[in-house]
């Protein structure tokens, strides 16, 4: 080995072991609980600057029949392997109840033909992913507003939550199946709705059949699929890992506005 | 009688408010980067337009496999490059994984949308804020006005042109000339602080759902979602652009001078004959 190859080779692992350390570094800093406090304060500024900001009834944009996109992307579950949604699929959904509980005058127990009937509105919107990529689909469903108004909301409920029939990550506590939350101003927005029906048609297995949340100025995990049960709550600590939602338990925002 | 030397003398350059607000935009615009990036990577695919055309981006970085080896290809319009190591695949020998960019330019280093989410919304605050206090602050003194919009005289062609050959030679404003910006700063400054930087964040609040509701006209004004996606993506280009030509700028124009410049304010000039 020749002095440069030496010197070719220090300057490699110097390099390496340079890069090493700012990566350790980097992370070791993203790991510290006290960092992630502070960045996450960030999340409570954007949610008050956009509700001071954003009129609570500003609609998303809706577009025409022609901008439907027809590679409409489906991710997260896109065919639960659970058993008791495999069982309610098998028979066309004939049993599936829309279970409406919690903080509610008069829990229901609808049936979809039940929700069928119930004020309804159709939409063409934008979904946007928080990967980052959008695709824009048309949805017709059971607004939200007046579904919750039917089954009375009491005074101490705060939050929507929805109950979801698969389970993204197999866990033995049940921490992976999947859930949503949603405050009342998005509930009682115009364009909340529990979709059964995309680009015309019944609302398919991937994306959510034979109910999927519709709240349409959030990203889209809070969109949550295969809705079982819409609980009305005053807050959600008790509720999976207590964050409001499959992917906060797992680190991403609560208020998904951005 | 023989002129006398040129004499040095410090001149107020920077108020303190603009060398504030610069080392705290280093700081938020390194740490935007890094988490934009690593945002980035969590779909490394840009489109125009509102929506995501999954099966034609005009610019992807992917993991392919070739000939039994996994590749990084990057794909811009009809240019394919192979960019293993950097981009689309890439890590430590033997632990590559398909990613966008590569971990040392990412925050955090590991693959973590959440995590580069935080850091990123956290940091668009403080540069938010910070660019508010720069901007009102530097209207109201007059600094934006008198120093980074160039003159008339300035922006004659020829003016332009002896600039560009004296900066290419590197042969940089002396005595009473640095004083001031000269057209090139000027347009570099001004073009980065009162048009890239704005776009950056008027592309960011596009991208935000709950922004397109109640401001429908930002959508409108970029081309769509997936169209302010790719101009933000370009910006945070033009800005790195302008870091590394600034950089080089202030190395090779004096490194010693410009830091002091931007820390205490006073920058040296030499002034012939000593005249103050």
């Amino acid at each position: 080995m020749s002095a440069a190859d030496t010197r070719r080779g220090w300057l490699k692992g110097a390099a390496a072991a340079a890069a090493g350390l700012w990566l350790t570094g980097c992370n070791k800093v993203n790991d510290n609980p006290r960092v992630q406090a502070a960045l996450q304060s960030a999340e409570g500024l954007t949610r008050r600057a956009h509700r001071l900001l954003i009129s609570r009834k500003a609609l998303a944009q809706e577009f025409t029949e022609a901008d439907i996109a027809r590679d409409f992307r489906a991710n997260g579950s896109i065919s639960p392997s659970d058993d008791a949604y495999r069982a309610l699929l098998e028979t066309g959904f004939k049993d599936y109840r829309l279970v409406v509980d919690g903080l509610v005058d008069k829990p229901l127990s609808l049936t979809l033909a039940e929700v069928r009937a119930l004020t309804s509105r159709t939409q063409i919107t934008r979904h946007d992913c928080v990967e980052g990529w959008s695709s824009i689909g048309k949805w017709k469903g059971a607004r939200l507003g007046p579904l919750l108004d039917l089954a009375g909301l009491k005074d101490t409920a705060r939050y929507i939550v929805f109950h979801c029939a698969d389970s993204l990550e197999m866990t033995l506590d049940g921490s992976g199946q999947y859930y949503e939350s949603i405050d009342l101003i998005d509930a009682y927005h115009p364009q909340t709705i529990l979709a059964y029906e995309m680009n015309g048609k019944v609302l398919p297995v991937a994306h959510g059949a034979p109910l999927r949340l519709r709240v349409e100025r959030q990203l889209g995990y809070k969109h949550a699929k295969y809705v079982m049960r819409i609980e009305a709550v005053s807050d959600f600590a008790q509720i999976g890992r207590g964050k409001g939602g499959y992917w906060e338990d797992r680190g991403y925002e609560w208020y998904a506005g951005i | 009688m023989s002129e006398p030397p040129p004499m040095k003398v410090l001149v107020y350059r920077h108020a303190a408010v603009t060398r504030i607000t610069h080392w705290i935009n280093v700081v938020a615009l390194t740490l935007l980067l890094m988490s934009g990036l690593q945002i980035f990577n969590a779909h490394p695919a840009l489109y125009w337009g509102q929506t995501s055309t999954f099966a034609e981006p005009w610019v992807s970085m992917t993991a392919v496999e070739k000939g039994g080896d996994m590749i990084g290809v990057t794909q811009i319009g009809s240019l394919r490059i192979e960019t293993t190591g950097l981009l689309g695949y890439s890590g430590k020998p033997g632990m590559r994984e398909p990613r966008g960019f590569p971990a040392w330019a990412t925050a955090p280093g590991y693959r973590s949308l959440a995590d580069g989410r935080h850091w990123h919304f956290f940091f668009a605050w403080l540069f938010v804020l910070n660019g508010l206090v720069y901007l009102s602050a530097n209207i109201l003194n007059g600094h934006i006005l008198r120093d980074l919009l160039p003159t008339r005289d300035q922006l004659a062609p020829r003016q332009l042109w002896r600039e560009v050959t004296d900066h290419a030679r590197l042969r940089f404003a002396k005595g009473e000339e640095a004083r001031g910006y000269n057209a090139l700063q000027k347009l570099s400054y001004g073009g980065i602080v009162l048009i890239v930087l704005p776009l950056m964040v008027l592309t960011g609040l596009t991208m935000s759902p709950a922004v397109d509701a109640g401001q429908p006209w930002l959508p409108a004004v970029f081309g769509g979602r997936q169209s302010a996606r790719t101009i933000h993506f370009l910006c945070a280009g033009l800005i790195v652009a302008f870091v590394l030509v600034h950089l080089a700028m202030v190395l090779l124009s004096g490194v010693w001078n410009n830091l002091r410049s931007m820390i205490t304010g006073r920058y040296a000039i030499e002034v012939e004959g000593g005249v103050r």
